[in-house]
């Protein structure tokens, strides 16, 4: 299983991830520069957070025009696996391979600080290893996460429980007081009808070591893995 | 030729950055202000003769890149 980290000009969280797939799990990790057309190879494809091409006109709206692009949408059509976090789930939306749009925080402030995420729906490929343990600790760092769609999207969302992270209380509560950015019913992270594409606001590679704070994120590597190895 | 286009929130979009500037108004007693909607205008200079063919290729740069249709109204002027 090879996992491949997209590096687009202004991603800053590529080596982050690489180190945590790396060091921390062991898997087989490259680089793949935005100018690359082809994924052969890879088994999971990850978007990391930054600010792609300086997050002019809307974030990762360049990004999503950048040539590997193709291949990433060629790849997740086929069923790849993709997983967007930040920045990458900007990239993703403006692409089309998720619903919706991440709108500037509703405080207009940059955040930067660690949230409780409920996790509502933990049978998919990105959130098994969280049965039982439904509420983690990941920190948020952006300006743009506040998640809207229209409100059939969001019902065909929640219908079909593709929201799989929200803002809530520690207890697991979704409450307007812990929205941090003004997302639509708390939405932190979603994934497409597939099951095979997810993006997510806050930063699971920033909370795998006990050292770092929390080690809440490594759930969704070790679901993933979990997931390749099961094929 | 010239081609000006006005990108703006759809209806029913929150706008905080509208918001915050209409605070701004009203605090410095504009009061007679309601809303504020904060959008982006963009001036493309194009190497074209023919409005009608390039009224079709700014209205694809609208919706491929310069808008994003989700949340966003978009409207052209040529001059």
């Amino acid at each position: 299983m090879k996992f491949g980290i997209i590096v687009f000009p202004g991603s800053n969280c590529d080596h982050d991830c690489y180190h945590v797939i790396k060091h921390v799990f062991g898997q087989p990790v490259e680089y793949v520069w935005h100018k690359s057309d082809t994924l052969d190879g890879f088994d999971c494809i990850v978007l990391p957070g930054g600010f792609s091409y300086g997050d002019y006109l809307r974030t990762g709206a360049i990004a999503r025009f950048s040539p590997v692009m193709e291949a990433v949408v060629k790849f997740a059509e086929a069923g790849g696996i993709v997983i967007g976090i930040c920045n990458g789930f900007q990239v993703l939306t403006e692409v089309g391979l998720l619903p919706g749009v991440l709108m500037r925080n509703k405080e207009l402030k940059f955040i930067c600080e660690t949230v409780s995420l409920s996790v509502d729906n933990t049978s998919t490929r990105f959130t098994s290893e969280y049965k039982g343990e439904e509420t983690v600790s990941i920190p948020i760092a952006h300006a743009d996460g506040s998640y809207y769609a229209d409100a059939e999207t969001i019902k065909e969302l929640e219908d079909s429980s593709r929201v799989l992270f929200r803002y809530a209380t520690p207890e697991g509560v979704a409450t307007k007081e812990v929205n941090p950015n003004g997302s639509v019913n708390n939405i932190a992270g979603i994934m497409n009808a597939g099951g095979n594409v997810m993006g997510m606001m806050p930063h699971p590679e920033r909370a795998c070591e006990s050292e770092l704070g929390s080690t809440d994120g490594r759930g969704l590597f070790e679901s993933l893995i979990n997931s390749l190895v099961a094929g | 030729m010239k081609a000006k286009v006005y990108v703006t929130l759809k209806e029913g979009v929150l706008d905080p950055q509208g918001s915050a500037v209409m605070g701004a108004l009203k605090s410095m007693r504009f009061s007679e202000v309601s809303d504020v909607r904060i959008g982006k205008f963009m001036e493309l200079e194009l190497d074209a003769d023919s409005k009608e063919s390039e009224e079709r290729r700014v209205t694809d740069m609208c919706e491929k890149l310069l808008a994003n249709t989700v949340i966003e109204n978009y409207r052209i002027e040529f001059e």
